[in-house]
């Protein structure tokens, strides 16, 4: 049998989360031996029109972004939606909540109405076309990455965790956020992350996105029990999950 | 002789973000000879008004995945400069550990993932694999050690989250510290391993030279005189090797930087005394190469690296002396920290009116990031200028003088030097927006 086909591709984003492919270090050389990368850009001079899995990282921004997208979607057998820009559009959508005139004027002032500064509604990959596979997270987890790639080679299904993050981070046995007096999304966004923010200190910001079924009752309890009010929450919520 | 030539090269490979090289040679006349920034614009400094100060970072590190920690550590500084927080020696050291370990990461990324593979007459790392194992496996073990430590101090490797304004979240303890140490202590041979084999290629680095202006921070903090992080990455002003050892504060970037919109690019370009400046590696040791620990020195020896060095190729030459730098002010900093112990430290903050600045080196160069906020401590303005903005226009003025030197070569070696050229600078396209392409027009 053949090598499957791959290639990345990047749009609006930090390009972090290729990265986290090249942070798997090692083990990298042992996956590109079960695949055949046709085409990476930020690490690689090969390009190709022949792939059979399609990984795209970033969000769609622009016009020719999107004639780009459906392109490489024609061309795929599978496409994996790689990150939080992919995925759910990420801080990217931040701009969604702004006027998109006034964002112009903002970053480039007096030459805002240049051709090439021009912008559109921020979009996740699934939103402009169908998305076979997501990978979640700002940036991915790297071993979820490979997993997911792995279960592919052999034919499975993979899935991504559909329970909250609370549950990866009790059993790392934090204290809760809200003890700090801090604003957590843990209770609503998708776990298999493992939890490090908290672990670390910090507060969940939501880059995994939303479980499929929130639990609104939960939340609402929790903050009501530390005296904040739903209008807190969503303005944490903006960072990762604007619309 | 080649009398037409014609180089598009539409997204250049191997670089963070999207570029284009576009070359249009006929009858001998250079007709178009553009480098060009086609990356979507994300708008920012835009996104952050409304958000409180110490979501900021957490928003700001998302300009670039791989200088994430460089943007989380100025903006942090930034919020902290606005607030008017003071932050502990403790916090300071801590923070540097965490920047010098995204340096480390970084330099070892770009020139043994990107620019060597130019070196070895490769397309990509993966050939390389086969034809020289040691030396690949070597790379990805310094690459491994510089995350490890960016993971411990940060909270995981890309995008940190152990900083908050007036402190950090987590310290490392002192058990960390002494294996982090034994870490770096063991990667020493590698990093000279990796020099030696750079050097045996380093042939292929084009003899080329222009004359130009570079800038970076000089250190003005007197905690660091006289240690070896007085080689600053992080505190201090503004110098430039045009400034006459006049030193700039950094709350005035804005008129070292001089930022203007060019139409070749979505990516804002920069200009201080003269057309264009550098920055990056090249212009920090050009700066300040006296102040380079003794194994960083060795290193620039090695390669033939002297101060006032005006070839951009050598850029990765200097990322390699600074690998081996700062390894050395790392464990000198660890050193310091464990003499006393680490502890948490709490963190209190009353949010206040004002506006701040800070400045950073990232590992391609100066980074400046300045907020305001209102009384509740929400963000009403933002500003940050990224270190490939400030090398574009340099970019456009060095194939300016290489199109004319190199074009009777043909065009495949006249596109080879101008792709390196750009890779030399380490450009981080998605920080400035996202760029480049290389396009010869026939």
């Amino acid at each position: 049998m053949s090598k499957p086909r791959v290639a990345i591709f990047d749009f609006a984003c930090c390009e972090g989360c290729q990265l986290q492919i090249v942070n798997l270090e090692e083990e990298i050389i042992d996956l590109i031996g079960v695949v055949d990368v046709v085409e990476w850009r930020e690490a690689m001079s090969e390009q190709s029109h022949e792939y059979d899995i399609a990984i795209i990282e970033g969000s769609i921004t622009r016009p020719e972004d999107e004639h780009r997208l459906q392109i490489i979607r024609s061309r795929a057998k599978v496409l994996i939606a790689l990150g939080a820009c992919a995925a759910i559009g990420g801080v990217n959508k931040m701009k969604n909540n702004f006027d998109f005139n006034e964002v112009k004027r903002c970053v480039y002032g007096k030459d805002a109405e240049m051709p090439h500064l021009a912008t559109t509604t921020t979009r996740a990959v699934h939103e402009v076309v169908p998305v076979d596979f997501t990978i979640p997270g700002c940036p991915i987890n790297g071993e979820e990455f490979a997993r997911v790639v792995r279960e592919l080679l052999l034919g499975k299904t993979p899935t991504i965790p559909d329970y909250p993050v609370c549950v990866e981070c009790k059993a790392k046995e934090n204290v809760c956020r809200y003890e700090y007096g801090e604003i957590c999304l843990g209770p609503i966004i998708r776990a298999g992350c493992g939890a490090p923010c908290p672990t670390a200190g910090w507060r969940c910001f939501g880059c995994r996105g939303f479980v499929d079924n929130p639990n609104v009752d939960a939340a609402k309890e929790v903050m009501e029990k530390y005296k904040l009010t739903v209008d807190d929450l969503k303005q944490k919520m903006v960072l990762f999950n604007s619309k | 002789m080649s009398k037409n030539i014609n180089i598009n090269v539409h997204h250049l490979t191997r670089v963070e973000g999207h570029g284009n090289i576009v070359v249009n040679i006929t009858d001998g006349t250079i007709e178009k000879c553009q480098w060009q920034v086609p990356e979507a614009p994300r708008f920012f400094e835009a996104m952050v008004r409304g958000r409180r100060y110490d979501d900021i970072q957490t928003i700001v590190s998302r300009i670039c995945g791989i200088c994430s920690i460089s943007h989380s550590l100025v903006a942090t500084r930034a919020v902290e400069d606005a607030l008017k927080l003071e932050v502990t020696e403790q916090t300071d050291l801590v923070r540097h550990l965490l920047h010098y370990s995204e340096q480390l990461q970084s330099h070892v990324l770009h020139v043994g993932y990107l620019v060597a593979p130019d070196l070895f007459g490769e397309k990509s790392v993966v050939p390389l694999v086969p034809k020289a194992p040691d030396a690949v496996k070597t790379i990805i073990k310094a690459h491994r050690v510089a995350n490890q430590m960016s993971a411990l101090l940060g909270g995981r490797i890309t995008h940190p989250v152990t900083l908050t304004p007036g402190g950090m979240t987590r310290v490392p303890s002192t058990e960390e510290l002494k294996a982090l140490k034994k870490e770096l202590e063991a990667i020493v041979p590698d990093l000279v391993t990796i020099c030696q084999v750079v050097l045996s290629v380093a042939g292929g680095l084009p003899n080329f030279t222009r004359d130009t202006e570079y800038v970076s921070l000089w250190q003005t903090h007197p905690r660091h005189k006289g240690t070896l992080s007085d080689y600053t990455f992080y505190h201090g002003d503004i110098i430039s090797t045009d400034s006459k050892g006049t030193v700039v504060p950094i709350s005035k970037w804005e008129s070292v930087a001089n930022e203007y919109v060019s139409p070749q690019s979505t990516a804002k370009w920069t200009k201080w005394h003269r057309d264009s400046y550098a920055a990056g590696a090249l212009a920090r040791f050009n700066n300040q190469a006296e102040k380079l620990s003794p194994l960083g020195k060795k290193v620039a020896e090695m390669f033939g690296l002297k101060k006032g060095c005006c070839n951009p190729y050598f850029n990765s030459v200097a990322q390699l002396a600074e690998c081996a730098h700062v390894v050395e002010a790392s464990l000198e900093i660890i050193d310091k920290l464990l003499t006393k112990g680490t502890k948490f430290e709490k963190v209190k903050v009353t949010p206040r009116a004002g506006r701040g600045h800070a400045g950073i080196e990232a590992p391609r160069g100066i980074l400046f990031h300045s907020y305001e906020f209102d009384k509740n401590g929400n963000c009403v303005w933002g500003n940050c200028c990224i270190p490939t903005n400030q090398n574009h226009a340099n970019i456009q003025l060095d194939f300016d003088k290489l199109v004319p030197k190199y074009m009777d070569e043909g065009e495949d070696a006249l596109r080879q030097k101008m792709e390196m050229l750009v890779r030399s600078y380490d450009p981080c396209i998605s920080c400035s927006t996202h760029y480049l392409d290389i396009e010869f027009v026939r």
